[in-house]
């Protein structure tokens, strides 16, 4: 090998790293907790799962769409959703806005119930969802999670992490109320 | 007071940085003694400033001066005086003031014992450590000061320290991780001052084994300690979670392993010298990546600290000025070295490039498995998560044939070898090992697992290879005994080492096939049976500590009539930070742990309890500290003790 040859041979790691730096650059700039689902802008996924207090009652994807409202990822071994819970309390007297809970594999279903009791329930129905299988269809990273989802069934928005007053305002509020302007031809677009 | 007087010495530890980083560098390119001979006094005065600031924290936080922000939110005043001194490094800013006066000693130290390496070398070691110091001090000073003030809002208590770190694991975890994070960059340091004096050497080799090994073994127990903290803090029972941040501490020890190795082929053959300095810039390389991955908040974490893209930025620019000076300066120079030294394919020198090949791809596979989510949101294919199935299966098909080179590589002489008289024992060897590792678990379990078989006969491999070897060197003496004896520190350094790493198989092989987890509701009074093991759940009591209180139960365990004893599941609440932790109750031998965790409270007095029968779990973290004393044995080995002059050395075989 020439001396020429073997100095860009040796050059590879440089090369590398260089290719690795341009993503962890990028990467500073995106928040990891905004997650973009894959499934933003497409119909919630089918699913048959058991009502959180009637465990033989089950609730299948025609639970969703009618009118813009919210699905919410959460479960007592998640201590950012014992933070989230008040506010969601809130928007749901307060705002009257329609919540889905979706219990995401918790430890079991009576701490589950008992957490509902004990701190109220902002949820219009309550999905026990015990080993994950929605979660998964949406991609959900950790508890808790939000979905906006418009009248159709359509998701058009996801929000990693908890829900608080800024958020709401700044964030996940507008893309709620704007699903009620568009009233009824409510097209599934992706919402920044 | 005290606050300023610590930033005032953070200051001048930074001042003394500078200047180490660019006096004894002019000393050697105009060939001046006296600037070469500045290092050390330079090297003391950085150590010395960063103690002092060190020490100002520490008072700041025995004080509960909530004056400063840092201690506000990592402290209160019910807080015991043992964690208000670890709850220095239980945050961001603190933690990096320690990382800092890690860093500072390793130079101190280096300072000392250098005296018997050329000046040129020496001031050119310590002029690169002053360089990184440069770096980390400017990152303190500008994006992390932990001597903030709150004026003129002085909060009256504070916020807390963070309860899952008020533990006694945790006060020892990240000092040993640090140790071993910053220890490599000693290693890198001796690397880059090989490459600045273009002399790629075996005694170059010889002088940064003994620091490289140092900075392993602290590396190895650091990862111990945080995989026991886990298992018993999280309350999950799991004892390695594939977390960014675990992640981030097992590469640069997969690296160091293999770098070690490979700097016993260039002090003993004086070949592999290009490739040695590239893992040696790559260990620390991948420390400074891990501590970027933790503190900017690229990835999501539970160990994640506050994002923050300022330091991310500061973080970034400075790897990318760390490694791309050091790779370059690698391709310039390494380039130029050519080796010798001759080999063929069936020698030790092809093997212990076996082993390298396998760590590096490992370290790959994890840092792949790591940046992998994040690649693929860059690259707009949405979020993924990639977790413990994946790592899993791609160490599983590592594992095995890097445990048969394992095995093997002790047996085979250095440049060549023949293999037809290995043959027959290793084939002996093979039957040996087949059939305990399925007798075994034939006697002493109820079922046989593939996998726990699998693992056995990894391990026994080991063991049955190294006891070969042993037999081997001692087998043309008369006394025996006495030949192992004098086998030498760093022979047994070895061969501790590579039990340690099998004993380690064996925990993970057993406790993963044969762990039983059960999740039961009971109440006080009630028993719950599993492999003839009974848990009476006696108690429940309320106890009260310094900022906690908790739900204390008490179980009793028995085993057929036999007594085993008791233990005490804590279900705590920290009442300043309102979280909830958990204190597993755990019975232990060294066959099996018992272990009892708390759950949620389910009304009527009843609990969900976690109880989990481990069996051999302790043989992991066992392994390590198997590991960790023959690290312990071959750093201290005669040469590196011994060696009065540095002359480059012809490589002796053992």
């Amino acid at each position: 090998m020439t001396a020429r040859a073997r100095f860009i041979y040796f050059l590879t790691p440089l090369i590398l790293f260089l290719g690795l730096a341009v993503f962890l650059f990028s990467g500073l700039f995106s928040d990891p907790t905004k997650l973009e689902s894959a499934l933003v802008g497409r119909p919630v996924p089918a699913f048959e799962l058991p009502d959180l207090y009637q465990p033989d009652r089950t609730h299948n994807e025609s639970i969703v769409g009618g009118q813009p409202m919210l699905l919410n990822v959460w479960a007592t071994w998640c201590p950012t959703c014992y933070a989230e819970h008040t506010f969601l309390n809130k928007l749901h007297d307060e705002e009257n806005v329609y919540i889905i809970g979706l219990n995401y594999k918790d430890d079991s279903r009576a701490a589950a119930v008992r957490w509902l009791q004990e701190l109220g329930d902002p949820y219009q129905i309550n999905l026990f969802d015990f080993s994950g299988l929605l979660a998964l269809d949406l991609g959900v990273y950790g508890a808790p999670e939000t979905f906006v989802i418009d009248s159709n069934g359509v998701i058009v928005h996801r929000h990693v992490g908890d829900m608080n007053d800024r958020v709401w305002q700044e964030e996940v509020g507008p893309i709620y109320y704007s699903l009620f302007e568009q009233s009824g031809n409510a097209s599934g677009g992706s919402a920044q | 007071m005290i606050a300023e007087f610590g930033h005032y010495a953070l200051a001048l530890a930074f001042a003394f940085s500078l200047l180490l980083a660019v006096v004894p560098i002019v000393g050697t390119a105009k060939g001046h003694g006296g600037y070469m001979s500045l290092a050390r006094p330079l090297t003391y005065g950085m150590f010395f400033f960063t103690l002092i600031s060190y020490i100002a924290l520490t008072v700041l936080f025995l004080k509960s001066d909530f004056s400063t922000v840092y201690v506000a939110n990592n402290s209160s005043l019910a807080l015991p005086w043992y964690y208000r001194i670890t709850a220095v490094w239980s945050s961001h800013e603190g933690s990096f003031l320690m990382w800092m006066l890690v860093q500072a000693a390793w130079a101190a130290a280096l300072a000392l014992y250098s005296k018997r390496l050329p000046l040129t070398f020496a001031a050119r070691v310590l002029a690169v450590m002053g360089m990184i110091g440069v770096g980390f001090y400017l990152f303190m000073l500008l994006t992390s000061n932990p001597f903030d003030r709150t004026i003129p809002l002085i909060p009256v208590d504070g916020r807390d320290m963070n309860p899952l770190l008020q533990d006694p694991g945790m006060i020892i975890h990240p000092p040993l991780l640090y140790f071993g994070y910053v220890g490599l960059s000693v290693a890198f340091a001796f690397a880059v001052a090989a490459l600045m004096g273009g002399r790629l050497d075996s005694a170059w080799a010889r002088w940064s084994r003994p620091w490289t090994i140092a900075a392993w073994i602290f590396l190895t127990l650091g990862i111990m300690v945080g995989s026991w903290w886990a298992y018993y803090e999280l309350g999950w029972g799991g004892w390695w979670f594939w977390d960014p941040v675990e992640n981030a501490s097992f590469m640069p020890w997969l690296i160091a392993t293999a770098l070690i190795h490979s700097l016993a082929v260039t002090e003993k053959r004086g070949t592999f010298k290009a490739w040695t300095v590239l893992l040696a810039i790559s260990g620390f390389s991948l420390s400074l990546l891990g501590t970027f991955l933790v503190r900017s908040g690229v990835l999501v974490s539970v160990h994640s600290f506050a994002a923050d893209p300022t330091r991310g930025m500061f973080l970034l620019a400075f790897l990318g000025v760390v490694i791309v000076s050091s790779l370059l300066l690698f391709a310039i120079r390494a380039s130029k070295v050519v080796s010798h030294t001759r080999y063929e394919l069936f020698s030790r020198e092809v093997l212990l490039l076996g082993n390298n090949i396998f760590l590096v791809t490992a370290t790959v596979v994890v840092l792949i498995g790591t940046l992998l989510p994040l690649f693929h949101q860059q690259l707009g294919l949405g979020s993924i998560s990639i977790g413990e199935p994946f790592f899993d299966m791609m160490f599983f098909w590592l594992v095995i044939p890097f445990a048969f080179l394992l095995g093997i590589g002790p047996l085979v002489r250095w440049r060549r070898d023949n293999i037809q008289p290995l043959l027959k024992p290793l084939f002996i060897g093979l039957l040996v090992t087949v059939a305990l590792a399925v007798v075994l678990p034939m006697v002493f379990a109820d079922s046989v697992s593939g996998m726990a078989v699998l693992g056995l006969i990894l391990a026994i491999w080991i063991f049955v290879g190294t006891a070969h070897e042993l037999k081997l060197r001692v087998a043309q003496r008369e006394n025996k005994p006495q030949a192992l004896i004098k086998l030498g520190r760093s022979h047994w350094g070895m061969v501790l080492g590579h039990v340690g790493f099998a004993v380690t198989i064996i925990g993970i092989a057993l406790v993963q096939n044969y762990e039983v987890e059960r999740t039961v509701r009971m109440a006080p009074g009630d028993t719950f049976t599993e492999r003839n093991y009974t848990f009476e759940f006696k108690s429940m009591n309320e106890r009260i500590g310094p900022n906690w209180v908790s739900d204390a139960a008490l179980f009793e365990i028995t085993r057929g009539e036999r007594r085993v004893g008791s233990v005490v599941s804590e279900k705590r609440f920290y009442t300043i930070q309102r979280q909830m932790m958990t204190q597993t109750g755990l019975q232990v031998n060294p066959w099996r742990d018992l272990y009892v965790a708390m759950g949620e409270e389910l009304g009527d007095g009843s609990w969900a309890v976690r109880i989990h029968i481990k069996p051999f779990v302790r043989w992991i973290w066992f392994g390590g500290v198997i590991m960790a004393v023959g690290g312990l044995l071959s750093m201290t080995d005669k040469r590196y003790r011994l060696r009065r002059k540095a002359t480059p050395v012809k490589g002796v075989a053992l």
